[in-house]
């Protein structure tokens, strides 16, 4: 079967000034990201993983060079139009959570569907479904601040899931939990690759939480040291 | 359409419930707002009380009658011989008496001040029955009127509740004439709550003043036509009187102390600086607060004009909420308090704050702009903020 293409970049370089000196993060990266992927990027504090996913999630442009996304060039997309992309095809998972603490978590996955032309009723049955995916149905009235960190993080997960995205960037997911906990939030990722479809690309530092993952890059200093793909 | 006025909703709910968070600046806001508006809506109450005291005062159906020239009523002149040829005038209304004319003195006497203690001019008018009967709205509140040819006075609302020694029975002296206070009087709340009234046969005689009289007041056939009577005055040249009626007279005396809502509103511009400076410091801190929610919103794909539109109605729900403590504070303190300032005769006149529904329309309107202005440039920085240089800040 042959694998559909969803993200490529090509020539990305991406670079900034620090007083009168340039420093470079990539250099002429090239790479491509397959629909149904789950592919984690690996690699030192400093090596540019982080800067590659905020581009992959269009909150970051590249200096030069090209990313495709789905046949479309969007590193050519004004800031309003990659709002709106990003509205419909991105779903991002934070090291942090990033819940709004003064909404609950019905409302905190509902965000999403504001975006769209969705009623009411609509919405909410979206929300029931995604926070039962995450087993948090009953904690839907539940404000942050009174749930565990992987409770968030499931909700972090249901909010990313809500809207059906394409591909969901995860930073750090993480970073925050114990093994266990971390473990349980991984295996959500998985099945949501393997059982829903869903695109994932996650940045660790974690090589437990990049074993979960199909393919796993490596970067340093901005290029590509090392690929696996898992057995 | 839809999603962005749920988006702008979404982000306003956020910002207000974020709000505990950052109380003391909040409050701080909320505080500045409202000291700026309580002391625009005093200074207006006061211009506003002043402007009613005077305009409800002149009548159109009265016309005065002054020297030609003469601005107030202190600085005319009239004679006997004068208020005579006018009593023939055409225009003037009748009763069983004859026509209604009432010839008037206007001298200055002192009073003290409760409020301070000082010294203050009090106006004591010398007219007679025809004189009370011309007002119309004159109710003796306590004891009765004076009685011609004795020195006897009534006193005003106004200047019993502003000085002191003048209570119904008491005696008081002005230069070497004692007078006796037998009745006190209200004329709703205007300006001749403000004087002194005693005969002006007395008055002509203790302050020599001969024959002569300062004003004539006439009751007008016709309210507000002054064209019989005017072209009556041409007609002869020993009347070289100026003639007007009450209510134009009063009006253009109470816009001689304009001065007063001017004052105001550029004392409370100049405070609403201060209170711009102290709000834009606590939008900004709002905006630097919610860094990371600003950003994350925008990563899942929300405008950046929710991210303004939230930020500025934060800043105007802040404002608000200081312009209706200011108000309340306002109307509760101000609304109705006495207080009496220097009128255009050199006299005190007293009168009442008053608040009105457009003065708290002006001070909704101050306090929304002081929301605006001091909202605009937080919620600019949080539209234009980078979503990536948000998450830098803050993770």
């Amino acid at each position: 079967m042959s694998e559909e293409v969803l993200f490529q970049l090509k020539g990305v370089s991406k670079s900034f000034v620090k007083g009168k000196e340039e420093i470079s993060i990539f250099d002429d990266l090239d790479m491509t990201i397959n629909r149904g992927e789950f592919l984690a990027i690996m690699g030192p504090s400093g090596s540019g993983k982080t800067t590659l996913l905020n581009m992959l999630g269009g909150v970051d442009q590249p200096t030069g060079g090209e990313i495709w996304f789905n046949g479309e060039r969007i590193d050519r997309f004004k800031e309003s139009q990659l709002t709106r992309w990003r509205a419909h095809n991105i779903g991002f998972i934070f090291q942090f959570y990033n819940l709004m603490p003064m909404l609950n978590a019905a409302r905190n996955v509902e965000l999403p569907l504001l975006l769209t032309n969705l009623s009411k009723a609509q919405r909410r049955a979206n929300v029931e479904t995604a926070l039962t995916l995450v087993g948090l149905n009953d904690r839907a009235k539940h404000m942050p601040s009174e749930m565990s960190g992987g409770q968030q993080q499931r909700v972090a997960i249901a909010r990313a899931i809500v809207s059906d995205p394409q591909l969901i960037l995860c930073d750090e997911p993480t970073g925050d939990l114990d093994r266990k906990t971390a473990d349980e939030i991984l295996e959500m990722l998985q099945l949501l690759n393997q059982d829903h479809g869903k695109t994932i690309v996650m940045v660790t530092h974690d090589p437990a939480a990049a074993s979960y993952a199909k393919k796993t890059v490596h970067l340093d200093k901005g290029k590509f040291v090392q690929r696996e793909v898992a057995a | 359409m839809g999603s962005l006025i749920s988006q702008i909703a979404t982000v306003t709910v956020m910002n207000i419930r974020s709000l505990p968070r950052r109380l003391w600046m909040s409050l701080a806001m909320v505080l500045a707002s409202a000291v700026v508006v309580a002391i625009l809506l005093a200074f207006l109450a006061m211009a506003k009380g002043f402007e009613t005291t005077m305009s409800s005062a002149g009548s159109d159906r009265v016309a005065m009658l002054m020297r030609e020239g003469a601005a107030a009523e202190l600085n005319s002149v009239v004679t006997r011989d004068q208020v005579n040829l006018v009593e023939d005038l055409p225009g003037i209304a009748s009763d069983k008496d004859g026509p209604v004319v009432s010839p008037e003195l206007y001298v200055i006497v002192d009073g003290i001040k409760k409020s301070t203690g000082t010294e203050a001019n009090i106006p004591l008018r010398g007219l007679d029955s025809r004189g009370m009967a011309l007002r119309g709205n004159v109710q003796l509140t306590r004891g009765r009127s004076f009685t011609p040819g004795t020195n006897e006075l009534i006193v005003g609302e106004g200047v019993l509740r502003e000085f002191d020694g003048f209570d119904v029975g008491s005696e008081v002296r002005f230069g070497k004439n004692t007078w006796r206070v037998v009745g006190a009087f209200s004329t709703g709340g205007n300006v001749f709550e403000s004087e002194l009234w005693a005969d002006a046969k007395v008055i002509q005689s203790h302050y020599n003043r001969g024959s002569s009289f300062q004003t004539i007041r006439v009751q007008l056939q016709k309210p507000g036509d002054l064209q019989p009577l005017q072209q009556g005055i041409d007609a002869d040249p020993r009347l070289n009187l100026d003639v007007q009626t009450e209510k134009a007279y009063f009006t253009s005396q109470g816009k001689q102390l304009q001065y007063m809502a001017i004052f105001g509103r550029v004392i409370s511009f100049i405070m609403a600086l201060g209170a711009l400076a102290g709000a834009l410091n606590t939008m900004y801190t709002s905006v630097a607060d919610r860094a990371r929610e600003i950003a994350t919103l925008r990563a899942l794909g929300f405008s950046n004009f929710s991210a303004f539109c939230g930020t500025i109605a934060e800043a105007l729900v802040l404002a608000i909420a200081g312009g209706l403590l200011g108000s309340a504070a306002a109307f509760l303190f101000f609304d109705g308090l006495n207080a009496s300032t220097l009128g255009g005769s050199f006299t005190q006149v007293v009168f009442r704050f008053e608040m009105s529904p457009e003065l708290f329309v002006q001070g909704a309107m101050l306090a929304l702009v002081i929301g605006f202005v001091s909202g605009f440039f937080p919620a600019w920085r949080a539209a234009r903020l980078p979503v990536i240089v948000a998450f830098r800040q803050t993770t």
